[in-house]
């Protein structure tokens, strides 16, 4: 099993470095000022909004426990900390925590 | 080789109103807890965040091997869900690019390309002449990276303390983070769009197919606020 362990980690870091790699590639023929620069800039932000939407809508593991409703309070009260706080990220961060901790245990 | 200023100052980055510590180190101790309940050695633990660090392909990883998935399973599994990072590198390095600058630094540090790493720089590459700028990539990489591993080690150590209170608590953490960062980010008609089409269209495909739905809502999003962009201002 511990052979078989190492050999699961470099399975998965060369299944992620393979993306960051070809990235680099592309990125070698791609100026900052074209066309197809903005739009892989368009790609990587809305690729980025999905995963994190996903991670917030239908999580995995320890999140899933929590009802969608309290959740999608947590996540507007933290937004609100966020502009409350002139766009402090730290503040969001640990509110939304300790927000959540709070109604797992006591709802 | 690498000018310690700038690598300096991208190692700051990790201080201050926009720290990415604690969301990072929030993620990577549920990580390390994770990895030490699912039987790896602190050092195996340690190994895994060093060479992969990316969170979604480390969770993939560990529900994979709880199924008994086969290697090239797990490689398919793990790359769909980190494919991400191949359009996040492509909008990163030609801003990074300097004729001056030695092409290895590039593709070894394309290894830091993380949500967190990847947010900070493109919100502060303007500040820096471009020629430095992969010092203070390098810097930022460097600094984010060291607290993932890091919080992989307490995360282990500590996981017999984590209840399932704590680790709900944790798991929230990362998204916050990143939706602050990603409103911060929304400075453009183009950006804007992007994520914001990107949060509806990502989930709305989750009933299609909860493994393509990134890719397929992202590329869709992404393609649409691209041509909306180019045609009414960016």
């Amino acid at each position: 099993m511990a052979s078989n362990i190492i050999i699961v980690i470099f399975v998965t870091s060369l299944a992620t470095y393979l993306s960051r790699f070809l990235g680099v590639v592309s990125a070698e023929k791609i100026k900052e000022t074209s066309k197809m620069f903005r739009w892989f800039n368009c790609l990587a932000y809305s690729t980025l909004a999905a995963l994190i939407a996903r991670i917030v809508i239908f999580p995995l593991g320890s999140l899933s426990e929590i009802d969608y409703l309290i959740r999608f309070i947590v996540v507007i009260l933290s937004i609100f900390v966020f502009y409350l706080t002139n766009k402090n990220l730290v503040y969001p961060t640990l509110f939304s925590a300790i927000m959540l901790s709070l109604f797992s245990t006591y709802l | 080789m690498i000018n310690s200023k700038y690598f300096l100052k991208g190692f700051k980055s990790i201080k201050g109103v926009g720290s990415p510590a604690i969301a990072l180190g929030a993620s990577f101790i549920a990580i390390g807890a994770l990895l030490k309940n699912l039987g790896f050695s602190i050092q195996e633990s340690i190994f895994s965040t060093f060479l992969t660090y990316a969170l979604p392909g480390s969770l993939v990883m560990a529900e994979s091997m709880l199924i008994g998935a086969s290697l090239i399973n797990i490689f398919i599994a793990v790359w769909l869900v980190n494919a991400r990072l191949y359009p996040m590198t492509v909008a990163l390095m030609p801003l990074l690019m300097h004729k001056n600058q030695p092409r290895w630094k590039y593709y070894l540090s394309c290894h830091f390309i993380a949500v967190s790493s990847w947010l900070i720089m493109k919100d502060n590459y303007e500040d820096i002449e471009k020629e430095n700028r992969i010092d203070f990539w390098i810097g930022i990489g460097t600094a984010t990276w060291s607290v993932a591993i890091f919080s992989t080690v307490i995360g282990y150590i500590a996981s017999d303390f984590l209840n399932k209170d704590i680790l709900i608590g944790l798991a929230i953490i990362n998204p916050i983070y990143f939706i602050c960062m990603m409103l911060g980010a929304m400075k453009t008609i183009q950006i804007s769009l992007s994520v914001i089409l990107g949060a509806i269209l990502g989930p709305a495909f989750y009933f299609l197919s909860p493994e393509w739905c990134i890719l397929f809502g992202g590329f869709i999003a992404g393609t649409i606020a691209f041509f909306l962009g180019e045609r009414y201002g960016k």
